[in-house]
């Protein structure tokens, strides 16, 4: 019993560092991009005052079950993809509940919430919802496989699918990080996350001035702050995952964002850089050279 | 209909629907709403008036002059003012000079789906008292009778500077509480109502767009 509240306890820091910890990520990343766009930009606090004043609308509207079930299908989503990873590589307190679940839980985890966000944002029945939806998931299945041949060729290389012995392989030295031993995949994986990330080039599912704000147009109040919440809780969850497949994991929570940091660069530096792509040209980006490299590195793992 | 439900006062008439079209929509009266207890609604109010969303819906020309306010020059993001391109999300209305009879009708169809507390700004002098505009036969000359105000911006048109000091404006308002328009315009929804059906007079929707 006392193992089971110490463990819940410890689920609760994590998930509540990791979830001001994204939020403050937001808060930058708002900052670092209205910097380029040469504007004084919000201030970093802002994502803390927009998800409080979400949640304290005093009406909210629903449309029916799924509706309801949507976001938290969503958060179910970013909490079971950061809840079965550890955070931490050695820490008792983030190391979550790694031991338990596997990468293609996790993997699995990454795509239920969008799924259940489909369902949801379906019956809010608003156009540019089905129009975005239906953009996400093709885009999604797109980028899912370079990612999932990425981890195949993880999983021949390392011999295992757990995260933890993932990590526990890459220590001993920078030399020993996937990004060295294993570039091809490294790459097919970054380039998975570009798209995961949703940033410019392939923000093509919010869409801003297309389908303005795509899924969640409906969603509102609690509903809203719900995949606020999950929208800071996910981005730190994906960033932490590749962390520890790609990058040697963390042995301190300083590390861990310093990581998590540079890895998020990436897509910031590319989102300032290029504009937005049509759906099919992301998905034949994808469908080109990424997963030509997973394909590469999983044939070279093979041999 | 039967008669009680026409006397019913919670349930709204949806008289301008054809009757097959009446099931299709909510016809409940919407209720005013409390705010909470005095200081964990000074807390949130203060987190409101740093977190104001935009309604993105240029209803007139003065709309020219949010863009500038959106860029570098001016950038209201600083300001914690965003553009929100859903009714459902934002919490500030700019009525963005004058407003026809046909926008009208969208403004307060966008009004009403937002979600309360809501906001609203009524920008240049067309919103105020009719402007240039003050003897069109297809323009409305007082948005304050089909919508409540918070704040008036007057000018033809106002700078981005003065619409800065305007929201600055409704920032103090909320913070002490007396931004309550919404709740205003539920207690008053009868007159609005009249207000709204003497000029819009293809009715097609119903009373209140939940």
């Amino acid at each position: 019993m006392a193992d089971i509240l110490r463990t819940a306890l410890y689920l609760f820091i994590s998930v509540f560092v990791i979830l001001n910890y994204g939020l403050l990520l937001n808060g930058l990343v708002r900052k670092i991009v209205a910097r380029a766009h040469g504007r004084v930009g919000p201030p970093i606090w802002q994502p803390w005052l927009d998800i409080l004043k979400t949640y304290a609308k005093r009406s909210a509207i629903s449309h029916g079950v799924m509706f309801f079930l949507g976001p938290i299908f969503r958060l179910a989503g970013g909490l079971g993809t950061y809840l079965f990873i550890p955070a931490i590589y050695g820490s008792v307190m983030f190391a979550n509940l790694s031991f338990s679940g596997d990468l293609l839980l996790v993997m699995y985890f990454i795509f239920f919430g969008q799924l259940g966000m489909a369902l949801g944002a379906g019956e809010g029945g608003h156009p540019n919802s089905a129009i975005a939806v239906g953009r996400g998931l093709s885009q999604m299945t797109s980028f899912e496989l370079p990612f999932a041949l990425s981890v195949i060729a993880l999983a021949i290389q390392y011999h295992s699918l757990s995260i933890t012995e993932i990590v526990a392989a890459q220590q001993g030295g920078i030399l020993n990080w996937t990004i060295f031993t294993n570039p091809l995949a490294t790459f097919a994986g970054l380039f998975a996350l570009l798209g995961m990330n949703m940033h410019s080039p392939f923000d093509i599912v919010l869409a801003p001035q297309e389908v303005p704000i795509g899924p969640p147009t409906e969603m509102q109040s609690s509903f809203l702050g719900i995949l606020q919440t999950n929208r800071a809780i996910f981005l730190s969850a994906k960033l932490v995952l590749f962390m520890n497949l790609y990058l040697g994991g963390a042995t301190n929570i300083f590390a861990m964002m310093l990581k998590t940091f540079m890895l998020y660069m990436l897509s910031v530096v590319v989102g300032v850089s290029f504009p937005r792509f049509r759906t099919e040209q992301s998905i034949r980006f994808f469908l080109g050279v990424p997963t030509l490299l997973g394909l590469a590195a999983v044939i070279i793992f093979m041999l | 209909m039967t008669k009680e439900t026409k006397h019913n006062p919670s349930i709204l008439e949806n008289n301008g629907l054809p009757e097959f079209e009446r099931d299709y929509f909510c016809d409940a009266r919407p209720e005013q709403s409390r705010p909470l207890a005095k200081y964990i609604e000074k807390f949130l109010n203060w987190a409101r008036a740093n977190s104001l969303w935009l309604l993105g819906f240029g209803t007139g020309c003065g709309a020219v002059e949010l863009r500038p306010l959106m860029t570098a020059r001016y950038d209201m993001y600083r300001y914690g003012i965003a553009p929100r391109p859903t009714p459902r999300q934002s919490s500030v209305f700019i009525i963005g000079g004058y407003a026809s009879v046909k926008t009208t009708k969208r403004i307060i169809r966008s009004y009403e789906q937002m979600q309360q507390p809501k906001f609203v700004i009524a920008l240049g002098s067309c919103p105020i008292n009719g402007g240039m505009y003050w003897d069109s036969y297809n323009t409305i000359n007082r948005i304050d009778h089909y919508i409540p105000v918070d704040v008036y911006i007057a000018g033809c048109m106002p700078r981005p500077e003065s619409i800065i000091a305007g929201f600055d404006l409704l920032k103090k308002l909320i913070k002490e509480g007396q931004a309550e328009g919404a709740n205003k315009y539920i207690e008053n929804l009868d007159w609005y109502k009249a207000n709204q059906k003497k000029i819009i007079k293809d009715w097609n929707m119903p009373d209140y767009n939940w």
